[in-house]
């Protein structure tokens, strides 16, 4: 029997706290569209994604319509390139990249992940060309999503992949300077990849994946603001609790748009991402709900603990709602995608010290930030490789993804727009480690990885 | 199959009988109504049966969100099954 309030409760969470589906993203495997020819295999490539994808848009707005439940983003991710380019190791993989772009102009999608590579214990044929052609390959397309994995828990830190990434996300910046350095903002460097992430910039179609999966991501940092608001003044027990029950209510919107959408589009659902996403909007961010749980700004000492509960809870309450969990599953803390957390940078309540200790609670790492344009490539390798040891420790996900703002100094901003955002440039510790990243090497896996 | 359509906004003359109009004429056919009025604040839900409307269901919810529109209301129309996904276990 459905009552009124759960019916006004779920028109209220839409109309003014922001409920919303975040993506349905499509996983395609190109493994059987890898030829020697380059063109050719491009020609496959975009002919597989306009055939399975066709419908993917059309039913994403067909499905948000029939439950009322806003779909915001429609996307799409591949097999990492650098496995397909590996086929045609002469050629510039840049040419793959603007396949990509094409296909995903003529299906409708906003994004399509996968121009990747995996690197976390050493290059294969592929990797070098593909990631040297990084920077270029996000300046000449408008759509296409990059990431690198450096490290995992199983594989240790590869070191030379770290020195590398911090020069490619330099010179994806200087790229892109004329359009606010945008380059880097779709470039991630992950310790511990997963293969089946819904989310840019980080999506790409793993290699243990089916031909064609649904992986749905959820979102609603504002709901889950507007319960605890609403709870007042209870104890931190409660406050956890609050977050599970409403973490609940939006994943299962979440499993019955990816059942929906999986039925619709004839393809295998994959995974459920519960995460809660931010975007710029005023009440949709997840710094806010650090705030309601009683700090003055996000950043504040407190914040490590309250993210972490906020974190768990979201994964409790989600882990029954759905039948397959995956992707990273937690919350988010993207800087200039969130509203408070570009006022807390702002005031410098929250700085890059205080997001590290919190990306080693949150499902992500250092997300969206802003940084000195003149900041070396040395020390983004570093902020690299201290993410990749936090990630690879802890055996969770962790993720850069830095924008140096060329030209700009502490205090200027970098504005984006839509959901990238925008906000201040960050400081940075500029003390050099350019010893420890021209050492090269990997960084031994850790003890825990000795689980067999 | 049934969808569960509100109306919120300002009371006017007419409000539900122009809903159900638009119900009916789709074939819609009306199983549940329970609405009030807060000072001047309308709020109606009404369930409906949709198995066997003539029109396609995205059809019959633009037409309901345009006349929400009109009248300066805020119409939503949404499949049952997303509260019985959300709220029952």
């Amino acid at each position: 029997m459905i009552n009124s309030h759960d019916i006004l409760e779920t028109i209220s969470m839409i109309d003014n706290e922001n409920l919303d589906v975040r993506t349905i993203t499509m996983g395609i495997s190109l493994l059987d569209c890898i030829d020697s020819d380059i063109d050719k295999a491009c020609d496959k490539i975009y002919d597989k994604i306009c055939r399975y994808a066709k419908d993917l848009v059309k039913t994403g707005e067909d499905i948000s319509k029939d439950y009322g439940i806003p779909i915001i983003h429609k996307r799409i991710s591949v097999t990492p390139i650098a496995l397909v380019a590996a086929a045609c190791p002469t050629k510039n993989p840049v040419k793959f990249a603007k396949t990509l772009d094409k296909a995903s102009k003529t299906v409708g999608v906003n994004f399509v992940g996968g121009y990747s590579s995996l690197v976390h214990k050493g290059f294969a044929p592929g990797d070098y060309a593909l990631i040297e052609s990084i920077p270029e390959a996000l300046s000449v397309t408008d759509n296409v999503c990059s990431s690198v994995n450096v490290g995992s828990t199983k594989t240790g830190i590869n070191m030379d992949a770290v020195a590398k990434m911090g020069r490619i996300i330099k010179a994806a910046a200087e790229e892109t300077k004329d359009r606010d350095c945008i380059g880097a903002a779709k470039l991630v460097v992950f310790c511990n990849a997963p293969e089946d992430n819904p989310f840019m910039a980080g999506a790409f179609h793993g290699t243990g994946e089916p031909d064609c999966v649904i992986n749905v991501g959820v979102s609603g940092p504002g709901v889950v603001r507007a319960a605890l608001s609403k709870a007042g003044d209870c104890n931190i027990t409660e406050v956890a609790d609050i977050v599970k029950r409403t973490a609940f209510k939006i994943t299962r919107a979440g499993q019955l748009v990816a059942q929906e959408a999986a039925k619709r589009l004839c393809v295998p659902f994959g995974i459920l991402d519960l995460s809660l996403a931010p975007t710029p909007a005023v009440g949709d961010s997840v710094a806010y709900i650090l705030e309601e749980m009683g700090l003055e700004q996000c950043g504040a000492h407190g914040t490590t603990a309250c993210l972490a509960l906020l974190n768990d809870a979201v994964k409790k309450g989600g882990a029954m709602a759905s039948s397959h969990v995956g992707g990273l599953s937690g919350a988010f803390i993207p800087v200039t995608e969130d509203a408070g957390m570009i006022e807390a940078a702002r005031s410098k309540a929250l700085s890059i010290v205080k997001l590290e200790a919190m990306t080693s609670v949150c499902s992500v790492g250092l997300d969206m930030i802003a940084i000195p344009g003149d900041t070396s490539a040395d020390v983004i390798s570093g902020i690299i490789a201290d993410e990749a040891a936090i990630g690879m420790v802890n055996t969770k996900t962790t993720a850069v993804r830095l924008i140096p703002a060329i030209g700009k100094k502490v205090g200027d901003e970098l504005n984006f727009g839509g959901l990238l955002g925008g906000g201040p440039v960050m400081e940075v510790n500029t003390k050099s480690p350019a010893k420890l990243i021209a050492r090269g090497g990997r960084i031994p896996a850790p003890l825990q990885s000795l689980k067999n | 199959m049934r969808a569960v359509i509100t109306v919120l906004g300002k009371d006017n003359v007419g409000i539900l009988a122009k809903v159900s109009n638009v119900c009916a004429d789709a074939g819609a056919n009306i199983i549940e109504v329970t609405q009030s009025v807060l000072q001047e604040m309308f709020a109606m839900i009404m369930f409906v049966e949709i198995g066997d409307i003539k029109i396609p269901y995205s059809e019959l919810s633009d037409k309901l969100v345009a006349l929400g529109d009109n009248l300066g209301l805020k119409v939503h129309v949404m499949h049952e099954d997303i509260f019985n996904t959300m709220y029952h276990v």
